[in-house]
């Protein structure tokens, strides 16, 4: 069993919409702070990323907004041209600019091209030992597996030239269980919940890269246990309400709403979170593959406040 | 109803004007179900032929519905509207997409003849690119939709738009495909293998690709061009055609989503790229907004009192109207319940300062509530467009 910061290659990944860029901004807030060099990659540049850490835009070149905290924004043609320019001793990156471009025109039609440059880029990060953990803010569930299985997809297709060679280490890199893992992000809902649960099917039959673990984001706060909510029943009767009311100076209806609406919303959601469990109970032990909660955040605005609460929600799941 | 320019200002009457409806928007904020439900209002009150093209429509969704996917266009049965309480002026007709299916319909359809036809069906590039690279799904889903509409068998279509990496990918598509065919990369690499000895400016390019990617899967990359290419005129002309469809006025898009940070950016950049493109936005539905009565000033105040006073509040319930409580668990209930009233009001707000926010708006704004359930059948859809079908202005 390895701890969720201890590997050093982590794709944080799940249906759109669901927080992946806060999860994977708050992970790298957390290993930051445990003392631990880190790059935060965003592999889509929408710009999520720079907005969780309240920075300028992030690029390609790696820039250090915080203690030991790095980011950086994937770019598939820059990353290739680096690539090229390592691989080929080309000289300066510059001289192979237009063939890049060719290259790339190529690559994105050939398939597991693009993505074994994209996905190579933070190997080599990790073999080089640039960092002691890379959190990448990764696709989302549809798209991942042609990241991770990008080396399979290689080794079937090509038998012989630079990028059949640089599969293997790619491989050994993302096989490794203590060195690399699939980290989904979910909330309790039906489709991240589904989506999450077919993910995890196809990671074990497309690629050789692990689960590490389900986080459950925006997570409702359960208002009251058993008893309370009968005395919630009662406090609700006419006679309690006026009282009330007439203490607090006005109906106090909207307020007992709220808490059926927070109750039966966090109800609802239930469902979902037990089928989760189910995927990831038996069999699992021994994994490592835990089920991580971050409470729904209650805050004024998004931002790097939302990112360390976030933070310090996983800290308290991950024990550290 | 309609404003002084003419111009729909509810749903309903968008959807009563237009031929496509496109329903588009960031991932996770609930598209397909605001595209079936825009789909089962028209049909409901509107009448006619109505068709909803889904991508990837939740399980039970699909189930209730009765659709299976790669079964092509399946008409929602009355008795599924009848189990929803509801007689329909006219039919409900939907498609769940398949990508592979519709690629290789597309190929059949442009391939000079059918032996090249085969051939492409057959490479194991397009088998990859077809099947399991989603970025295809972007242009099939516009694809299939002027197909559909060219049959001309129905008044109004609805289609819901793929899972993009970013929803703008999904208006560049047919744009995208376009360039492909005309770009002049793609000229050079199918040059015929002799011309290509001859141009000295490409020779380090072929000696480059044949190093990395290794000379068998450049050729094999360099046959799945010069065969895709036979498809060229035919493609280019129907992306083209795909694209007029989408700017013609017939056509309107429905932006989706939701009032967190993240979404409302994507969908002020989908409103910005839409009239850039020649695209009509219809209108903008907000989904899963909290209740309004959550951002009462005086209610909130009434909240925090609840907390501050809860002890107090308590013992005087107990000893009034609440004889026999303990009065530490009502305590700790008031709390609750003023705690939670604060920390829903602290979302409520906010959500409202993202909406004031936005930098305009389209005319036709809809909310739908957060709802407590799953929509899972046809009663859940219809409820969410009753929410998004009459109300007009923001």
């Amino acid at each position: 069993m390895v701890d969720l910061l201890d590997r050093k290659l982590l794709f944080v990944t799940g249906k759109g919409g669901v927080g992946k860029t806060t999860i994977g901004a708050a992970l790298g807030l957390l290993a930051a702070s445990k003392g631990k060099r880190t790059l935060v990659c965003e592999m889509d540049a929408k710009g999520d990323l720079a907005s969780s850490f309240e920075t300028a835009p992030t690029n390609f070149e790696e820039r250090e907004v915080a203690p030991n905290l790095w980011v950086m924004s994937m770019d598939p043609e820059a990353s290739l041209r680096q690539y090229l320019s390592r691989q080929l001793k080309f000289g300066r990156a510059a001289s192979i600019g237009p063939f890049a471009r060719m290259f790339d025109f190529v690559a994105s039609s050939a398939p597991g091209v693009r993505e074994i440059v994209t996905v190579g880029k933070l190997c080599w990060e990790v073999r080089e030992r640039h960092y002691d953990i890379v959190v990448v803010d990764a696709v989302a569930s549809g798209h991942i597996i042609g990241h991770l299985a990008a080396p399979q997809v290689i080794n079937r297709r090509v038998q012989v030239g630079l990028i059949r060679q640089q599969t293997d280490w790619i491989v050994e890199i993302l096989s490794d269980p203590r060195t690399c893992g699939a980290l989904v992000v979910a909330t309790p809902e039906e489709m991240p919940v589904t989506e999450t649960i077919e993910l995890i099917g196809r990671l074990e039959a497309e690629t050789t890269v692990g689960l590490a673990g389900v986080v459950v984001n925006r997570v409702l706060p359960e208002l009251f246990g058993t008893r309370e909510e009968q005395a919630f029943e009662a406090v609700s009767e006419p006679l309690p309400s006026e009282h009330l009311a007439s203490v607090l100076g006005g109906p106090v209806e909207p307020l007992f709403d709220a808490a059926r609406l927070m109750v039966r919303m966090r109800r609802s959601r239930a469902a979902h979170l037990d089928r989760l469990r189910e995927v990831l109970g038996p069999g699992r032990e021994g994994t490592g593959a835990g089920l991580f909660y971050v409470p729904f955040l209650f805050l004024r605005s998004y931002g790097l406040r939302a990112t360390s609460q976030v933070a310090a929600a996983l800290a308290a799941e991950l024990d550290v | 109803m309609t404003d002084r320019n003419d111009t729909p200002v509810t749903v309903e009457a968008l959807l009563a004007a237009k031929e496509i409806v496109v329903v588009c928007g960031p991932g996770g904020v609930g598209k397909t179900t605001v595209a079936a439900a825009a789909a089962a209002m028209a049909a409901c009150h509107q009448g006619g032929k109505v068709l909803v093209v889904t991508v990837d429509p939740a399980r039970r969704l699909a189930q209730a519905l009765g659709l299976r996917q790669g079964s092509g266009v399946e008409r929602v049965m009355p008795r599924v509207f009848a189990a929803a309480g509801v007689v329909p002026r006219g039919e409900l007709w939907a498609e769940m997409l398949d990508a592979k299916q519709s690629w290789d319909a597309l190929v059949m359809r442009h391939a000079p003849d059918p032996v090249t036809a085969k051939r492409i069906l057959g490479n194991p590039l397009y088998q990859d690119i077809s099947g399991r690279f989603v970025q295809s799904h972007d242009y099939i889903a516009v694809e299939r939709l002027y197909e559909l509409h060219s049959e001309g068998t129905y008044d109004l279509i609805v289609v819901d738009t793929p899972p993009s990496r970013s929803a703008l990918d999904f208006l560049l598509a047919p744009e995208r495909v376009a360039d492909f065919f005309s770009s002049r990369l793609l000229r050079l690499l199918t040059l015929p293998y002799r011309t290509r000895l001859a141009d000295v400016a490409s020779r380090p390019f072929y000696y480059l690709a044949d190093r990395v990617l290794g000379s068998q899967f450049f050729q094999d990359i360099v046959e799945f061009f010069i065969l895709f290419q036979t498809l060229s005129a035919g493609f280019v002309a129907r992306a083209q055609e795909v694209e007029r469809l989408l700017a013609d006025r017939r056509t309107t898009f429905l932006v989706v989503g939701t009032l967190e940070a993240m979404p409302v950016r994507e969908v002020e950049a989908f409103m910005d790229l839409l009239p850039v493109k020649g695209f009509h936005l219809g209108g903008l539905v907000l989904n899963r907004v909290l209740p309004r009565y959550l951002s009462d000033t005086g209610a909130s105040q009434r909240a925090n009192r609840l907390c501050s006073r809860a002890g107090k509040l308590a013992g005087s319930l107990c000893a009034g109207p609440m004889p026999g409580f303990d009065p530490d668990l009502i305590e700790r209930v008031l709390k609750e319940v003023g705690t939670n009233f604060v920390n829903m009001g602290v979302v409520a707000k906010r959500e409202a300062g993202q909406r004031a926010e936005l930098a305009w708006m389209p005319s036709v704004v809809a909310s739908v509530p957060e709802l407590e359930e799953d929509v899972h059948d046809l009663v859940g859809v219809l409820e969410v467009g009753r929410h998004i079908w009459s109300w007009g202005g923001p």
